[in-house]
């Protein structure tokens, strides 16, 4: 619905009645049916290349039903039958097309949360199979005043997407006089995913956010429904703990650091930081630490071995920028520079980009000066050892 | 059955076997090469291409330039498929006049490009093969440069350059324009008349290692008393 509004002109040049074109079918589907604030039936359009000439056996992929196979795409037959099922018309087209480029890629971003609020850090380079088609790319994307989302994956997918979600979330925040909470925020931006579960589309964002503050009435800490606006309640606590078991058999790139400061939550009447990892394939997860990207695992090692609850914002920075200067350093997909933001209750704070260059050549400086120390720490044994 | 051996690397023998009939997919997509380039300067932009249109081994065209004026002070340049940036560009062009006439005002730059975006993506699954790169103006009379990727992503620049010869060219405009990888340079801010024949350097230099870019260079020079063009020759061959 959102999509189609921002990005689909079609519907002026072409007569609404019909909707197979020589080349290919325009599929709809109601795909936002049953969502609170979406009162229009609009359909959501994307252009799928459906001519025969494209199709291998379309049963080789198990993707469509035989009925659906028996009507041929020549056919000029307007009621397409995926427009009467309620399921994914994509996952029914055939092969899509291979395309001749390839498309922006690879990166590291991480989050964590800690007694100042969220920190997010990303790199800035924007790559496309080998070539850097972005020195400086922007990795970190504000979505309102108070929250802010890390992104991966496919550079343009990330930056609609996240134009559609701040629409939606300023949408809401108009009807409803308040902001939706993180978990919302996240949920959201996943349901809107959901339709393209199986395509090539891929997002992988870090949704950052502080709740709360002109939140009233029906929050408690006993209570907490999972339509119930303020994110941070026991209960997503608990399938926060439920859910980390199964993080295990899921893939390595991200971990969860739940429940490790249970002190600190408890105190937690609904407000304060946030954060959930949103994923195209359909995951969503809270946690107090995630790390995505191509460079994650070398910026997991450093983040686990420094975050703490305690951190203060200088040190949480210099954590978060060695996380991502060591991920860039060992991972080809990323480098350039690292983006810091801080997102407290008054909102989020960018820091000024730096250049990982200096980084280099600051710590070779450290290093230098460290065998220097050694060395003269040795020489003066060494004399001391004569002496005596 | 039919084998032939020839030597591969290394001195081994590579074999070649019949294996079968091999289906061949229609592609609705072809190459049609050509290179773009784009630089944003205080008050001035610049856009420039070349002009010869190939596929495969032959030239279809000397004379098909890739800058398309869209507005007094935008201009877009797109490579890769030609009917591919023939259509897009008659989209932009309609979605302009739409805007004029509901609006009554031009699109700024800025907003071109946001709309192109939206356009590119609206393509996501069956895209647009073209490497879009925006040159003009902004609301402040500054010069602006977006480049695209073939599925929407934008940001803004100050020098870009895309198509067939985009990643020998990037590296001499970051070193240039950039005054990137040089240690202890001052940096002078870039003139018109300096842009124009760093432009005209380049693209020469395109043409000797890249056989889709040559021809001639169509350069379109925006600055606020309106556009001008200039065409060089540059290699035939």
């Amino acid at each position: 619905m959102a999509l189609q509004d921002i990005c689909d002109f079609q519907d002026i040049f072409l007569d609404r009645g019909t909707s197979s074109l020589p080349f290919g079918k325009k599929t709809g589907f109601n795909y936002m049916r049953g969502l609170p604030f979406s009162n229009s039936t609009s359909l959501f359009n994307f252009y799928i290349p459906v001519a025969e000439y494209l199709d291998k056996s379309p049963l080789e992929f198990g993707q469509i039903s035989p009925i659906q196979s028996a009507s041929t795409p020549l056919s000029q037959d307007v009621t397409l039958p995926s427009l009467s099922l309620p399921e994914n018309p994509l996952l029914s087209s055939p092969q899509p097309v291979s395309l001749p480029f390839p498309i922006s890629h690879g990166t590291t971003t991480l989050a964590f949360i800690f007694q100042g609020g969220v920190l997010a850090a990303a790199d800035t380079r924007s790559s496309c199979a080998g070539y850097v088609e972005g020195p400086a790319a922007q990795k970190i994307l504000p979505i309102h005043s108070h929250m802010v989302s890390t992104t991966s994956g496919t550079s343009a997918d990330c930056a609609l997407w996240k134009r559609i979600l701040s629409r939606e979330l300023r949408l809401y925040q108009l009807r409803h006089g308040r902001r939706l909470s993180t978990s919302g925020a996240a949920k959201l931006l996943s349901h809107m995913l959901h339709p393209f579960k199986g395509t090539e589309l891929c997002v992988a964002a870090i949704m950052c956010g502080w709740d709360g503050g002109e939140v009233h009435g029906h929050l408690d800490d006993t209570g907490g429904t999972k339509t119930d606006p303020g994110g941070c309640t026991e209960t997503t606590k608990e399938i926060d703990k439920s859910v980390d078991p199964s993080l295990e058999k899921t893939q390595s790139s991200f971990s969860s650091v739940g429940g490790q400061q249970p002190l600190a939550r408890e105190k937690r009447n609904g407000s304060g930081p946030c954060m959930f990892y949103v994923c195209s394939d359909g995951t969503r997860l809270q946690g107090n630490l995630f790390s995505v990207g191509s460079g994650s695992p070398y910026a997991i090692s450093v983040l686990d071995q420094g975050v703490k609850w305690e951190l203060t914002l200088d040190e949480a920075t210099s954590i978060a920028r060695e996380a991502v200067y060591r991920a860039t350093h060992r991972d080809a997909y990323s480098g350039n520079h690292v983006d810091i933001y801080h997102i407290s209750s008054k909102g989020w704070i960018r820091r000024s980009r730096e250049d990982l260059k200096e980084e280099y050549y600051r710590e070779k400086e450290r290093r230098e000066r460290g065998i220097r120390q050694i060395m003269t720490l040795s020489e003066e044994n060494m004399k001391q050892t004569k002496m005596a | 059955m039919i084998s032939s051996q020839s030597f591969g690397e290394s001195g081994k023998m590579k074999e070649y076997h019949y294996s079968g009939p091999v289906e061949q997919r229609f592609s609705p997509y072809s190459f049609n090469g050509g290179t773009v380039l784009a630089v944003a300067g205080e008050d001035f932009a610049i856009v420039a291409s070349d002009t010869r249109l190939s596929e495969g081994y032959s030239i279809h065209s000397r004379d098909s330039p890739k800058c398309y004026k869209l507005t007094d002070t935008t201009v877009i340049g797109c490579s890769g498929f030609h009917g591919d940036c023939l259509t897009l560009t008659k989209i932009i062009d309609a979605r302009l006049k739409t805007y004029k006439h509901s609006n009554n005002k031009t699109m700024t730059s800025g907003a071109i490009a946001a709309m192109l975006s939206t356009i590119l993506y609206g393509r996501r699954f069956f895209p647009y093969y073209v490497y879009n790169i925006i040159g003009g103006l902004d609301e402040h009379g500054k010069g602006a440069v977006y480049s695209f990727d073939p599925v929407g992503s934008y940001q803004r620049d100050t020098y870009k350059a895309g198509g067939s010869a985009s990643a020998m060219l990037q590296p001499l405009l970051d070193n240039q324009i950039g005054f990137k990888n040089m240690e202890g340079v001052e940096h002078v801010p870039l003139t018109q008349d300096k842009a124009v024949q760093l432009v005209k350097d380049v693209f020469i230099s395109a043409a000797e290692r890249d056989v889709y870019t040559g021809d001639a260079l169509r350069i379109c020079i925006i600055t606020k008393e309106g556009i001008k063009e200039q065409t060089i020759p540059l290699r035939k061959d």
